[in-house]
């Protein structure tokens, strides 16, 4: 049975190693200092259960889950996280507060066990991605996955975002890019006086609109500074007008 | 709310040589009416004593009750009925002692509306007198009520922002002995002394009580050391500290917030290794503190990434020294310097 213990600070990794040697029958295929490491050992190794620290460097815990295809069962090991525990209580298979004691430890690997019985575990754990709150930080870019690679977007070189059936995609100035999200996701989450959604299936940057034009009957085309033309509805004109205090 | 003090001794004693000025003035306009000297001795002490009499009563009478603003007519009233008063009580004392004696009887019942006009203007006086003097003392005290919790405020405050400590440094290091306990039992215990002489330096310094940059900055290293058993495999510090900075003052725990902000920015904004620089130089009459940390400007904007730690110090500034430009942050290439100027007077 693998696992995979994903943690900034090395002492943290060695308490869980610790407390899992009563368990023989899991194997800890391999220890990860961050987000890029822990997502690179999620696909190759296809672990069954990660324990998962929130707080990392670059990317939290949370946008590392979002770029892995199917996401294992979870135990997330933080230390204090206000954005987070309402989502730990209802979706994660468990969650410890560091410090957490053996016992603690004992209990969330019981609760584990009887989980992966039943498929409920991986399907909690997507359940939990989808559901959860951004942190500030997580407000301010977005973590999209590139060929093998991780990329960083800082929201303010964001263009627009363009909902597909199930996934979104960034349009940026280098290019564009696909996120496993919803478009209400990006409604929440993003700033609503620089994001606004202008139609069902386009949130646009004001910041970056140096015209709109009247198109067709009721619409109209917000014009970017790239020359991007993102379509604007009767209803999100509205909104828009409201933002830009026209 | 305590009673404002009655009159002093100065205030007494003015009173006293008025009422007997009064009295003498009375006296005089009552002889050379015709009146023997024992009957305006007589007729000018009494009136008079009762009419200061009637003062006191309203003076004293403001003392546990001030009337409002609105309540002007209560003055009036007040010093109306008493003046009436006192009349009918003068009639009735004088007219009764000199009985026999049918000229004083004509001046006094002549002299009753101008008598009754001075009792009324003398009680007006005090009254309106009293009133502003018991109004000035009700609105000192309330100034100085204010002004004290004002200065509780702000102690709260500066106390509140001092204590700002995050609570994922505690529980991490925490977490971190939990883990040491096992493998490495003395790490775990100069660990828990360290983190124990963090505590306590947080918890023991006041505003008021400036330490020295030097000791500032042991403390400080207290704090990058246990940090660094958590992160030991990525962070690593440098101080300089100039020998004329060394011996300058700074207000406790100011620069531990920068710090602790430069930490994570580094950490969590870069997989690296990276290097704190703490460096401290004296400008003139002012004390230059400059903590650089590396970042990277492809992925982070440092102007939102200031977070609580440095909304703080600048806070705890404005409060020590009713100044907001003591606190800069700037970037050079991929790095982020926040400097803070202490000027060395208080």
């Amino acid at each position: 049975m693998k696992t995979l213990i994903i943690d900034d600070e090395p002492l943290a990794r060695l308490l869980i190693k610790e407390y899992l040697q009563p368990y023989p029958e899991v194997e800890i295929v391999q220890e990860c200092n961050d987000g890029f490491e822990g997502l690179k050992a999620i696909q190759q190794h296809q672990p069954e259960l990660i324990f998962l620290d929130i707080q990392m460097p670059k990317i939290n815990g949370f946008e590392m889950l979002e770029l892995v295809e199917q996401p294992p069962a979870v135990i997330f090991t933080t230390a204090y996280d206000e954005y987070a525990i309402r989502a730990f209580e209802s979706h994660a298979v468990d969650y410890l507060l560091k410090p957490f004691s053996k016992e603690r430890f004992d209990k969330a690997m019981e609760k584990w066990k009887e989980s992966s019985h039943a498929v409920a575990a991986k399907a909690n754990t997507q359940a939990l991605i989808d559901s959860v709150v951004p942190t500030p930080s997580q407000a301010n870019r977005i973590v999209v996955k590139l060929g093998g690679k991780i990329k960083i977007i800082p929201v303010d070189e964001i263009l627009y975002l363009e909902g597909a059936d199930d996934y979104v995609k960034i349009f940026t100035k280098e290019g564009s890019y696909l996120k496993n999200k919803t478009m209400s996701y990006f409604e929440l989450s993003l700033d609503a006086q620089q994001f606004v959604r202008t139609h069902r299936s386009y949130i646009v940057n004001v910041q970056l609109i140096t015209r709109i034009e009247p198109y067709e009957k009721d619409g109209h085309l917000a014009i970017l500074k790239s020359g991007a033309q993102v379509p604007v509805s009767k209803t999100g004109y509205g909104k828009l007008k409201q933002v830009l205090g026209l | 709310m305590s009673r404002p003090k009655a009159f002093n001794t100065k205030i007494k004693i003015a009173f006293a040589l008025w009422w007997t000025a009064w009295a003498a003035l009375q006296f005089s306009v009552l002889w050379g009416y015709g009146l023997t000297i024992v009957q305006a001795t007589v007729d000018s002490l009494i009136s008079n004593w009762l009419l200061a009499g009637c003062c006191l009563l309203i003076a004293n009478n403001m003392r546990y009750y001030l009337p409002g603003k609105e309540k002007y007519w209560y003055v009036l009233a007040i010093s109306l009925a008493l003046s009436l008063m006192w009349l009918l009580v003068v009639r009735v004392i004088l007219g009764s002692l000199f009985k026999g004696d049918l000229s004083y009887s004509a001046i006094l019942s002549n002299s009753l509306l101008i008598r009754f006009g001075v009792g009324l203007l003398m009680l007006e006086m005090v009254t309106a007198m009293s009133l502003l003097w018991y109004s000035q003392k009700e609105q000192k005290n309330m100034e100085e009520r204010k002004n004290d919790a004002e200065k509780l405020t702000k102690e709260a405050e500066l106390f509140k922002l001092r204590q700002q400590l995050q609570p994922h440094f505690l529980f991490n290091s925490l977490n971190s002995i939990n883990a040491l306990i096992a493998v490495k039992p003395g790490e775990a215990r100069k660990m828990i002394e360290q983190l124990s002489d963090f505590l306590r330096g947080t918890l023991r310094k006041e505003d008021q009580q400036w330490v020295n940059l030097s000791e500032e900055l042991q403390y400080l290293k207290l704090y990058l050391d246990i940090e660094k058993v958590r992160f030991g495999h990525r962070l690593s510090d440098e101080i300089n500290c100039d020998a004329s900075a060394a011996a300058m003052k700074v207000p406790p725990m100011l620069l531990q917030p920068i710090v602790e902000n430069a930490i994570k920015f580094g950490l969590y904004d870069t997989i690296d290794d990276i290097v704190i620089r703490i460096s401290a130089h004296a400008n003139n009459d002012q004390l230059e503190v400059v903590v650089e940390n590396p970042f990277d400007p492809e992925t982070s904007n440092p102007k939102q990434g200031t977070g609580f730690g440095l909304s703080s110090v600048r806070r705890r500034l404005q409060l020590l020294y009713a100044r907001s430009d003591l606190l800069n942050t700037r970037v050079e290439a991929n790095h982020f310097i926040t400097s803070v100027s202490i000027p060395q007077t208080i």
